[in-house]
């Protein structure tokens, strides 16, 4: 069983790319690999056209940030930021001003002297991006850096990973299973499940165009309704505008893939599905209020479940019509992917 | 990662060394095993004959029917014991903080990290005065003293294992203290009980300096009877001490066995070191 | 909440009962349990512990003329330090216990190592787990044969052609060197691999990733993490060590270099018939453990000592 089969990926200079996927789908393991922590079988790792593939951790230079942040629990915040630089040969008090100035850039220099047992989970992410940063090197990997996280402080650091990327340029390949990390953060994202890329793209590429039924699935497209092609237009390439029949009802939707047969698979986020005068039948459940509007469960045609989001509240038992923009439903062929 | 040359020679340094122990510690073994089946065993490689005589001549001559029965009296008393005054108070350590704990708990660390020849010695001088000195009790109560703390360190864990919400809930059901002991707790405890029990069993038998310091002629276990033969007053052939060794080493061997399939390995030897990486 | 102030010494208006009360406090009948256990050892260790210590200031009058003691309680100590037979088993026992110990914490160190990266660890722990199964006398006995000039060992020795007569490894320093190496190599081997594989390997593949080599690696991040464990390991093995007993007596010479101060003990309980003394010698048995007890967890304490993980998670 292979972990990544078939993986290649180019990664231009001061790009912020992010792995996205499920756990188990290689993300982790392709980063270890580009680290060195982990030998490739086959294949090759080059950067600026040299192979790195052959050499150990240590020698290719890169900065790392990993999920439990590894700071080295007996050395100062100081001696953790400017342990790259000793181990260079950088003089100790070189070392220590270049790392006051990465612990600046983080906003962490009154730290400085503190041990990491003494900081909080923000504070110690911010020593680890600052341990990697410091020595300057060509590449950043990060490995899910924000997983350990409460969600309030995730979304600050977060705002804090995108202005250090932008105040230094460096390129960047991020590590993480949550799509709206991937989506704030991102210069392209690279989806991986059961150790492929299954597409890559900007995320709004992969927001509005996802290629495959998977990867739409993994992005939010809730909705997955089972139909029946009943005319294409166009050249039948993705892209082209196809009717779709769900139930008794004919839907306009948009192709993704070419399709052979007549089997597909109709995909709408929550957000694009609406009532409508007309549309696909079904039958309220459940209605959720959020504020702003509700989001409602109902029951389609031959038992399917469809999630919509409505300006009313609706009672339970109501009948609708729920429609979506042809450009927003999305038809994939009948077989998982 | 890629092995550097230095990482490979420490590699096969390691193993070397690991090979030249385990080599000698079969060799040790080995050399007691041939002994012991050798007609005649002088100044060669191996013996000129083999036979079997020398374990009926030690099993008459040192008494070994006897002995193991007093062995296994001795040690099975001493799980039994240490069982029912271990498991209880491990129960009470796991699950209530009161004033005076730590150094209770002190107390039970204590016997683990003295060496039994230390606090056996004044033991030996109070069970003497009290009469209990050289008898099979005497050897029992001596035994006793780091078993009970041995098994009350290897339960609390697993007794902190169980949610107390389990047993919370057994009691909403319905269940009072005894139910709740026979239907829940006994089933849950009862690997970690055996693991531990195993492993007083074991360390008992080998336990040379309690027994030794306290045991009279007719309370002696087994390793305190190989111990004297080897210092047997008249002639004593080395094939039948021989013998006598291979019988223990079968004996500790077998229980070895037996409790490896309960436990690691490590447990034998796991005194009271302080939290394994929780 | 009543208005009025109540004076300090009025007491509260308390309608808890006395068991509700205790049980607050973590005294209820469960805790009760661990009652016996502590009444045991408090008869059986501590109790012994204290009667020695006050024996071994009643001494036998013979004892005190013999010293010609200033303090006649303090005969018995007395008598120890001015015999070199007995106060030189304090020597011995080190010359003994701490190469001993060193050795197999040197050795257990690079060891458990390369054994923490294998996964199938148990082939080895079991055998490992062996000798200290089968005990301190069935390994002495066993080296009598073993080691003995005619054993194995000594013939496998000249048949390479490393030596050309035997060598004497038994009944004497050497005997009880090697058996102690046996019995107690394991249990410090076990004890080192825990601390080792406690150490986030995570903390390991940051410092690769930041440039140090494996020398570094080591030098920089394992071994000032490990310092606290390896102390810890020291002392229980020292003090396993030191309390060396059936080897000493059977493979080595316990009336001459090899007389450990625990065969010092045990003639003057059973030989002599001298409780006393034997009480004040594993009294200063136990002090000299305890002193190099304390002077190893002060030198320790020098050293980090905190968390061996890499933050949270």
């Amino acid at each position: 069983m292979k972990a990544l089969n078939d993986v290649n990926l180019e990664i231009p200079r001061g790009e912020f790319v992010a792995l996205l996927g499920p756990s188990g789908c290689g993300k982790s393991t392709a980063l270890n690999c580009i680290a060195g922590l982990l030998d490739v079988t086959a294949g090759a790792i080059l950067l600026d056209d040299k192979r790195i593939d052959l050499l150990r951790p240590e020698e290719r230079g890169f900065g790392m940030v990993f999920q439990n942040y590894a700071l080295f629990p007996h050395m100062t915040v100081r001696k953790n930021v400017g342990f790259g630089l000793k181990m260079r040969g950088v003089g100790s008090a070189e070392a220590d001003k270049r790392s006051d100035e990465a612990l600046r850039l983080v906003r962490l220099e009154s730290q400085a002297a503190k041990l990491p047992g003494q900081l909080s989970g923000g504070q110690q992410q911010r020593v680890a991006i600052a341990r990697a940063i410091v020595v300057e090197p060509p590449l950043v990997l990060m490995d899910e850096p924000l997983s350990n996280l409460d969600a309030k402080l995730r979304l600050e650091m977060r705002a804090e990973i995108r202005r250090i990327h932008q105040s230094l340029g460096s390129t960047t390949i991020y590590v993480t299973h949550d799509q709206d990390e991937a989506l704030s953060l991102a210069d392209r994202i690279v989806v991986m499940r059961d150790g492929q890329i299954r597409q890559v793209g900007t995320p709004e590429d992969l927001y509005i165009r996802p290629a495959h039924l998977d990867v739409a699935e993994f992005m939010g497209f809730r909705n997955r309704v089972p139909g029946k092609i009943v005319a294409r237009e166009g050249d039948g390439k993705a892209g082209a505008l196809v009717t779709v029949q769900i139930g008794d009802s004919m839907v306009k939707a948009t192709l993704r893939e070419p399709i052979a047969g007549e089997s597909a698979v109709l995909a709408v986020r929550p957000d694009d599905l609406e009532p409508a005068a007309a549309g696909v039948p079904a039958t309220v459940e459940t209605m959720e209020y959020r504020g702003k509007e509700f989001v409602g469960t109902a029951k389609g045609p031959s038992g399917s479940e469809l999630v919509f989001r409505s300006h009313t509240r609706l009672a339970n038992g109501t009948a609708v019509h729920l429609a979506a923009e042809p450009s927003r439903a999305l038809v994939y062929s009948g077989m998982a992917a | 990662m890629q092995k550097s040359l230095t990482e490979r020679l420490w590699a096969w340094a390691v193993w070397v060394t690991v090979g030249f122990f385990v080599l000698n510690l079969f060799g040790m073994i080995g050399s007691v095993l041939v002994s012991s089946f050798a007609s005649r065993w002088l100044r060669t490689w191996l013996p000129d004959g083999y036979t079997t005589r020398w374990y009926a001549s030690a099993w008459a001559e040192f008494q070994l029917g006897d002995v193991l029965i007093v062995t296994f009296q001795i040690v099975f008393a001493v799980v039994a014991l240490s069982a029912l005054l271990g498991v209880p108070a491990a129960y009470a350590m796991a699950r209530r903080e009161f004033p005076g704990k730590k150094a209770v708990m002190l107390l039970f660390l204590l016997p683990l990290l003295v060496p039994p020849v230390t606090f056996g010695i004044p033991l030996a001088t109070v069970l003497y005065q009290s009469g209990l000195g050289g008898t099979m009790w005497g050897v029992i109560l001596a035994n006793l003293v780091p078993t009970v703390p041995f098994v009350i360190l290897v339960m609390i864990p697993f007794i902190e294992q169980i949610d107390t919400k389990v047993e919370a809930a057994a009691r909403v059901f319905g269940a009072n203290t005894f139910k709740l002991f026979i239907h829940v707790l006994l089933p849950l405890l009862l690997p970690g009980i055996l693991a531990a029990l195993l492993l007083v069993l074991v360390r008992t038998i080998a336990m040379f300096e309690l027994t030794f310091l306290t045991a009279g002629p007719t309370s002696q276990t087994l390793v305190v009877a190989l111990y004297y033969s080897v210092f047997a007053a008249g002639v004593r052939s080395v094939q039948s001490i021989a013998a006598m060794a291979v019988v223990y080493m079968v004996v500790t061997l077998v229980w070895l066995i037996i409790a490896l399939q309960f436990v690691n390995p490590t447990q034998i030897v796991t005194r009271a070191k302080r939290s394994d990486a929780h | 909440m009543s208005t009025a102030t109540p004076s300090p010494a009025a007491p509260r208006a308390d309608d808890l009962s006395l068991s509700r009360r205790l049980s607050l406090r973590g005294l209820d009948a469960i805790t009760l349990l661990v009652v016996p256990a502590v009444l045991f050892l408090l008869a059986l260790f501590i109790y012994p512990f204290a009667y020695g210590f006050w024996l071994s200031f009643q001494p036998k009058p013979e004892t005190v003329e013999a010293v010609k003691a200033s303090i006649p309680a303090l005969a018995n100590y007395q008598k120890f330090f001015s015999d070199p037979f007995q106060y030189e088993t304090i020597t011995k026992t080190f010359r003994i216990a701490l190469p001993v110990t060193i050795l197999n914490l040197l050795l257990a160190i690079p060891i458990a190592f390369r054994v923490r990266l294998m996964t199938r660890q148990r082939l080895l722990t079991t055998i490992l787990v062996v000798p200290i199964t089968l005990g301190t006398v069935l390994v002495a006995e066993g080296l009598l044969t073993y080691l003995g000039p005619q054993g194995w060992f000594n013939r496998t020795l000249m048949t390479i052609g490393l030596i050309s007569n035997p060598v004497k490894l038994t009944h004497n320093y050497w005997g009880v060197f090697l058996s102690l190496v046996i019995t107690g190599f394991p249990f410090t081997f076990l004890l080192t691999l825990s601390y080792v594989t406690g150490i986030d390997p995570a903390l390991e593949n940051a410092a690769a990733t930041l440039g140090a080599k494996a020398s570094q690696r080591f030098r920089e991040i394992f071994l000032p993490l490990l310092v606290p464990g390896l102390a810890i390991t020291f002392l229980l093995s020292f003090v396993q060590a030191f309390a060396v007993f059936p080897s000493a007596i059977m493979l080595g010479e316990p009336a001459g270099s090899t007389r450990v101060i625990s065969y010092a003990a045990y003639q003057a309980a059973f030989e002599d018939y001298d409780y006393a003394m034997a009480s004040a010698i594993a009294i200063i048995m136990g002090v000299v453990q305890l002193v190099v007890v304390v002077i190893v967890l002060w030198a320790r304490n020098l050293f980090y000592k905190g968390p061996v993980a890499g933050g949270k998670g």
